[in-house]
């Protein structure tokens, strides 16, 4: 981990109103709340709830119209570099490059994120006996079967030692075996002290998480551990709070 | 029949409603136009000359005088030493040196033979090259003036020092050029991307899937892009004609019937493009570079064919621009008939069936 | 009569063959409908009855579309027959895409044109209007009949997979082909979708859809799980979770992570996995019972356990068959 942050917080991701406009449009509005460190944070929503701005001003790729948020305890609105420098993200739809090597992959992303040589190659050497994937070391991406893809996609993104990971849909379309083992992935992580925001359609992965937010027509409507909003909702599972929850959606099309 | 309508129908709101593409679409001509026209003018007139004649007799003086005399060139300076050449051009006091020999009016007498050496400032190369072109017509003038007087053959033989060589860009010459270039980027690029396109978003699959005829997709994706060349035939030629006043010597009809044969040829060019490639951005590299460049280098648009060492004489024959470029120089500039170009018709004629052919048996009716 | 037909097709890519052209890969686009195109299937054989909601579940990659693309024409098996509606896929190509319905994976609609130019034009090219078949439509295209002028591209996702449905159905097919049709579309979307199909099967259509989402496996009255080009299993969802080989216990504590390792750890264990707030466990029975197990996770320092039998899910399922 970079030793210039400042340990001083133990709120990793802080948003205070946030809001974001497209015009007259208003994608999340007047949204609040606090990420801990170490924390499994699952960001839930329909589609065009949200969720996608909302994240995308967090990693600092969208300015905020209103409200403040702070990332790794930099102000998302002015220090976005700082922010970028010290989180991680994957998308299922955006991961490694097909065409470069495993290692290139990694040496490539730990470039970028400033890291050098020989503490690539070693931390390289390391992911991939945790990994097991010494033999695919050499192995352009392209060929790996989509689960050892997301696995290493993952490991990659969070390879410069961020102090958050953003997951965006992650686990899509793996068979539920490596399903399992990717969230063992972000247990492992989470051990480390990494701080782990995802978004998910699968409800069941929403229990895996400390703490879940629930996002309706721009707004958070829920927020609370999985257990407490079954209590809250008198539900059975997640599926039921998220059905329950969205149905008030008054945003039809988006 | 109302399956291919509402195809069409389709595929030109795909084409309005993308605003950027159809106004680069609609543009590209005029903009070319008006570049090539205007631009880059090859117009010569009052060039500075400077003169070095060793020893100054008749010869040199009358030459020097037509030069002067002409509208092309004002003779502004006479020097006396080869030293003093690149100081002229340095400075930018003449753009045309013409270097007499020693003793010239002399060696004509004798021998028969005389050289003139014409050095060039070529920083403007197309306009070095009709400048140095006028000189030289002057130069032969003089030469004949002097046939006509005696009864032994003088030569004078003015020599140009120039390396660089591109066909001299007239209106004559770019406005053909223009429409070949211009029909294979509409209708091969485009009508390759647009099936293309199909291909990589999906919808490709759908299609196949119902009963719609491979030969009604085909078409479908063929008829806009035919009506946006004809489009584009008619801009270049109203700007050719009255903007730039190139007439049409010969019969428009012709020419219609010509370009519409190329166009044709290029839409079957596009369609074979389709065949070889899933994604768009292949699609858009073969027909930009694998058409687009070798029209522009290879078709005697730009550079004249003659010129071309041989095994690229051979290549340019397979370029379909080059065989339409030649028969509207012949119809357009020339004013000769159909007649007059047979062997270009039938050449395109020839291609058209051939690309034709390969593009139906290729197209997939499967995604395999 | 069978809806579908299939007998031991097998298809094979090699590296060479995918049609691509040299050296030029194809560009990202968000719209990537070859997922897992590239993937080979292996002498599959099944049969789907007319009217019967047939699901085909599995990960990406595991040969769903290019089963898909088999059976509705687009590819050519490299050995065994299959019949759509009693056509066969090969032979009798333009029969069978007369009569089918395909939502190929990911929404394939143009998004450029309108929700109602969309309609129209796939109207026209199944030579149909979208007033003859209204009736068909009329519950699914009513959610989207007030932004019928609005473009495709501006439509959330469970919007454009009703219109993208609307689309598959306006010709009245016998047989709906729907290609992972919910995938990426949130659970609310998801449900309501499900219960469209319903629907459609009332009305007699035969409906071949594959998902990855496990969950959905209940909704179908018959499903094949999928896995590495192969069918695992073919059965009700019912009988499938009948046939599950162990007693399946979901175990709880406080400490979550640590209690994986230690189910795990223990030498009677068959298999372990997390399942959302519990570990699903099945232990070799005989030689443990749920009391045994609940001392030695509380000598390990577990609090609150909470051990139970449950019936074991499809992906409970899923995951055993293909440990095999």
């Amino acid at each position: 981990m970079s030793n210039t942050i400042q340990h001083n917080t133990n709120k990793v991701i802080t948003a205070e109103h946030l809001t974001k406009k497209f015009g007259h449009f208003t994608a999340v509005d007047d949204i609040s709340f606090e990420v801990e460190r170490g924390e499994i944070f699952g960001f839930l929503g329909a589609n065009g709830a949200g969720k996608t701005t909302a994240m995308r001003m967090l990693c600092g790729l969208s300015i905020p119209t209103s409200g403040k948020g702070f990332v790794a305890g930099y102000d998302i609105g002015s220090q976005t570099e700082l922010v970028k420098r010290n989180i991680g993200y994957m998308s299922q739809k955006f991961s490694l490059y097909d065409d470069l090597k495993v290692w290139e992959n990694i040496e490539l992303f730990g470039g970028i994120y400033g890291m050098n040589d020989a503490e690539i190659k070693v931390k390289t050497d390391e992911l991939m006996k945790v990994l097991n994937f010494e033999n695919e070391r050499d192995k352009r991406v392209g060929s790996l079967p989509l689960g050892f893809k997301q696995k290493l996609a993952f490991s990659v993104s969070i390879f410069h030692s961020p102090q958050v990971v953003f997951l965006d849909e992650p686990t899509g379309g793996v068979d539920p075996i490596t399903r399992r083992q990717f969230w063992e992935l972000i247990y492992d992580a989470t051990s480390k002290g990494i701080t782990v925001f995802v978004t998910t359609h699968y409800m069941d992965e929403a229990e895996y998480c400390n703490r879940v937010s629930i996002m309706v027509d721009g707004k958070i409507e829920a927020l609370d551990s999985p257990k407490n909003l079954k209590t809250q909702f008198n539900a059975t599972s997640m599926e039921e709070v998220f059905q329950q929850l969205a149905r008030k959606s008054t945003r039809k099309a988006d | 029949m109302k399956q291919l309508l509402s195809f069409v129908q389709k595929e030109f709101h795909h084409i309005l409603r993308d605003k950027t593409t159809m106004m680069i679409l609609l543009l590209m001509p005029i903009i070319q136009i008006i570049l090539f026209g205007f631009a880059i003018t090859t117009e010569v007139k009052n060039t500075q000359v400077a003169v070095l004649a060793p020893t100054n007799d008749e010869a040199t003086q009358r030459i020097t005088d037509k030069i002067n005399a002409s509208a092309y060139f004002d003779v502004v300076d006479r020097i006396h030493n080869t030293n003093e050449i690149l100081p002229i051009f340095r400075d930018a006091k003449a753009k045309l040196v013409v270097v007499f020999e020693d003793h010239f009016a002399e060696k004509l007498r004798h021998t028969g033979t005389a050289h003139i050496q014409l050095i060039a400032d070529a920083t403007d190369p197309n306009a070095a090259t009709s400048f140095s072109f006028y000189a030289n017509n002057i130069i032969m003038d003089y030469q004949k003036e002097l046939m006509a007087q005696k009864t032994n053959p003088y030569q004078i033989r003015p020599e140009i020092k120039m390396l660089y060589n591109p066909q001299m860009l007239g209106a004559f010459n770019f406005v053909p050029g223009v429409l070949g270039m211009i029909m294979i980027l509409i209708c091969a690029m485009m009508t390759s991307i647009s099936i293309v396109r199909e291909k990589e978003k999906g919808t490709m699959e759908i299609l196949l899937v119902s009963p719609m005829k491979p030969i009604y997709i085909i078409l479908s994706k063929i008829t806009p892009y035919f009506v946006l060349s004809c489009v584009n035939f008619a801009t270049i030629m109203l700007l050719s004609v009255y903007v730039l006043k190139v007439p049409i010597a010969g019969s428009f009809l012709s020419l219609v019937a010509v370009s519409l044969l190329y166009i044709f040829v290029s839409l079957s060019l596009g369609l074979l493009v389709s065949t070889l490639t899933d994604s768009q951005q292949a699609a858009m590299l073969i027909s930009g570079m694998g058409l687009m460049i070798p029209v522009m280098l290879l078709s005697g648009m730009i550079f004249p064919i003659e010129n071309m060492p041989v095994p690229l004489q051979w290549v340019s024959n397979i370029i379909p621009a080059k065989w339409y470029i030649s028969a509207v120089k012949t119809i357009m500039i020339k004013g000769l008939g159909i007649s007059a170009v047979l062997k270009e018709v039938s050449v395109l004629i020839l291609m058209s069936l051939v690309l034709i052919g390969i593009s139906l048996k290729k197209f997939k009716i499967r995604l395999e | 009569m069978l809806a579908i037909e299939v007998k031991n097709i097998a298809k094979n890519y090699s590296s060479e063959k995918s049609g691509k052209f040299i050296g030029l890969g194809k560009p990202f686009s968000d719209n990537d409908t070859r997922v897992d195109s590239d993937t080979g299937i292996e002498g599959i054989s099944f049969e789907v009855k007319k009217g019967e909601i047939f699901g085909i579940i599995g990960p990406d990659g595991a040969g769903k579309t290019t089963l898909f693309r088999i059976l509705t024409t687009l590819l050519l098996p490299d050995q065994g027959s299959a019949r759509v509606n009693g056509f066969d896929v090969v032979s009798e190509y333009k029969s069978i895409r007369n009569c089918v319905g395909y939502m190929p994976g990911r929404f394939s609609l143009y998004q450029d044109l309108t929700v109602e130019e969309n309609l129209n034009f796939f109207a026209t090219v199944f030579n149909t209007t979208i007033e003859e078949n209204y009736e068909l439509i009329k519950d699914i295209y009513q959610q989207i009949e007030p932004f019928k002028n609005r473009r495709a591209g501006k439509l959330s996702g469970g919007m454009k997979q009703k219109l993208a449905l609307s689309c598959a159905l306006i010709h009245k097919p016998d047989v709906l082909f729907l290609d992972e049709p919910t995938t990426g579309v949130d659970p609310v979307s998801r449900k309501e979708f499900w219960g469209m199909l319903k629907k459609l099967k009332d009305q007699g259509i035969t409906i071949l859809v594959s998902t990855p989402y496990m969950d959905e496996a209940s909704l179908c009255d018959r499903i094949a799980l999928i896995q590495n080009g192969q069918f695992l299993k073919i059965d009700t969802p019912k009988d499938i979770i009948s046939q599950y080989k162990n007693k399946l216990w979901a175990v709880k504590s406080d400490t979550m992570y640590k209690l994986l390792n230690d189910l795990r750890a223990n030498e009677l264990t068959k298999n372990c996995f997390a399942f959302g707030d519990k570990h699903h466990v099945s232990m070799d029975n005989d030689k443990l019972t749920m009391d045994k197990l609940r001392e030695e996770l509380g000598t390990l320092g577990h609090k609150n356990l909470d051990i139970r039998e449950i019936e074991p899910t499809i992906e409970d399922c899923f995951m055993q068959l293909s440990q095999v």
